[in-house]
């Protein structure tokens, strides 16, 4: 039996929250826990598997999260990979309770980013004390920088315009109008985002993911188990990993981690890009969408431009992408990938009201960790309705 | 032209000083491996192609090419912050490495992928490095 139509994701919550000073980072997470356990219909005490990685989770890590839970489970993963971790994390899952060392797992994200006042995208570009970061800390490369490498280069190799990067926001500005929850609601126009300030060239302020406090969960269990709880299962078809570097000296910046781990999940799911209804995609910056639809295969390297204009990844078109608004609009509390599944996941299930992408069958989640400049990780999952 | 900005300084491993070193000098320093010949950077104690020990260092011509770059108009951290705008790049070296770098001594608008460029060394204070060894600058390349 393989891992592929053997699991499913039981429960789902994503917090409300996108400010709260007053809120720590477990708590979001133990929130969280309570709202995808009344979700699933299951207890606490059925958690037997806990997963979690956050921005300030080091070692002991997930041993610190279990006390506060007051669990004691039986198996523990504190895989931190970037904002993707969280996808990657149910691919452990399903790993785990495919070979039984679980049967109900817990994934658990929780972050106060925006009240902490953390400046992601622009404060932590200088210098380090670390001698493997020599090579980047003397030069200041933020994390937009990083992300504006690959799009100047894709720019110059395939003609790739501002206006069509910028169409990726709008599409998601205008999702997150539709999700109650969202942090941005107003509508934006592509004048809007080439009119707001440039950061890095060529990404502007509105071509950059935002900043909030938040926190999710997720519930994996086997399919044969979710049958019997509270909500529709959502069945894991395909999962994938990769991760993109510098190697020895030639990275190929228009060659994402998506590549290799969209072909592993595509093809352990068996089906095509065809079949597929919706992405939820990390959007930490509109050229992470654009360079991870090429390289998920979804177009042709060079036709990611054209393939995000004309409203073709917003409800309603060919292929809409992140149906909650991303986190270029709806939040984006540092790392990010847990809300690709949770999105996946209610879409999957029909309950996403007016943002619903019609009769949504199948989708794929793709989680980005790390910065495509110098190297960064990537997870997939191709998801069902059972 | 943008404000000149002083390099945070380089940290150094055993792995790694060979190449600040050779920086110091004003010499930009790679690392070739004695048995399957292939150059590879960063530099490392090991060849991640043939996992050998015998590994070379030799002097690049510190000639090379844009790669991408991107003219940073926003960044919080010193001395960044009082830089902008900078460019931060990847030059492709003769030798194969592409490394990040910044370019410097034009100005950011003149800036283009393919553009010819080399070389160029700022000496950075490592006075806390005491008797342990030379002096280390921070390889950034200007228009050639």
């Amino acid at each position: 039996m393989s891992v592929s139509g053997s699991i499913a994701i039981a429960g789902v919550h994503e917090h409300e929250t996108r400010w709260a000073p007053e809120k720590t980072e477990i708590q979001i997470m133990a929130e969280s826990a309570r709202g995808a356990l009344a979700d699933a219909g299951l207890a606490l005490s059925d958690v037997d598997g806990l997963f979690a990685a956050s921005m300030s989770m080091g070692a002991m890590g997930t041993v610190s999260l279990a006390e506060y839970l007051n669990i004691k489970p039986r198996y523990l993963d504190g895989t931190n990979i970037g904002g993707s971790s969280f996808v990657a994390h149910v691919n452990h899952a399903a790993a785990a309770i495919h070979a039984g060392l679980c049967d109900v797992a817990l994934i658990l994200y929780g972050s106060t980013a925006a009240s902490n006042a953390m400046a992601i995208g622009t404060g932590l570009g200088g210098g380090s004390r670390d001698p493997n970061q020599a090579f980047v800390g003397p030069y200041g490369m933020t994390t937009v920088g990083s992300y504006a490498l690959v799009a100047q280069r894709h720019m110059h190799l395939y003609g790739t315009k501002s206006e069509q990067l910028a169409e990726i926001s709008v599409a998601m500005r205008k999702h997150a109008g539709l999700n109650p929850n969202a942090k941005m609601k107003s509508p934006i126009s592509v004048d809007d985002v080439l009119e707001s300030r440039m950061i890095s060239e060529p990404l502007h302020l509105l071509d950059c993911c935002i900043i909030s406090d938040g926190g999710g969960a997720v519930i994996v269990t086997s399919l044969e188990r979710a049958r019997d709880l509270a909500k529709p299962p959502v069945v894991l078809l395909g999962c994938g990993e990769a991760v993109a570097h510098q190697e020895i000296g030639a990275p190929d910046l228009l060659t994402l981690a998506a590549k290799q781990s969209g072909e592993h999940a595509l093809g352990m799911a068996g089906v095509s890009h065809d079949d597929i209804d919706f992405c939820t995609i990390y959007d930490s910056f509109t050229i992470t969408v654009l360079s991870t639809l090429e390289n998920l295969g979804f177009c042709k390297p060079g036709e990611g431009g054209d393939f995000v204009s004309g409203g073709r990844i917003a409800l309603g078109g060919a292929l809409p992408i992140n149906p909650d608004g991303g986190g270029l609009s709806n939040n984006h509390p540092g790392m990010r990938g847990i809300f690709l599944v949770i999105e996946a996941t209610k879409q999957l299930r029909g309950e996403c009201g007016e943002r619903q992408v019609a009769g949504a069958k199948l989708g794929l989640a793709h989680g980005t960790g790390g910065t495509l400049g110098t190297m960064h990780s990537g997870a997939t999952l191709v998801l069902a309705r059972d | 032209m943008p404000p000149e900005f002083t390099h945070p300084k380089p940290a150094a491993s055993w792995e790694t000083r060979a190449y600040w070193e050779g920086a110091g000098r004003h010499e930009l320093v790679l690392q070739r491996c004695g048995d399957c010949g292939v150059v590879q950077h960063r530099p490392r104690a090991i060849c991640a192609s043939c996992l050998s020990s015998a590994l070379q260092h030799f002097v690049s011509s510190g000639r090379g090419q844009v790669y991408t770059f991107t003219v940073t108009h926003q960044n919080g951290v010193p001395p960044f912050r009082d830089a902008v705008p900078y460019v931060l790049a990847y030059v492709d070296l003769e030798e194969g490495p592409r490394l990040m770098t910044n370019i410097v001594g034009c100005d950011p608008g003149d800036v283009a992928i393919g553009m010819d460029v080399v070389v160029d060394f700022q000496d950075a204070d490592t006075s806390d490095l005491g008797d342990a060894g030379g002096a280390f600058a921070v390889p950034r390349f200007r228009p050639a």
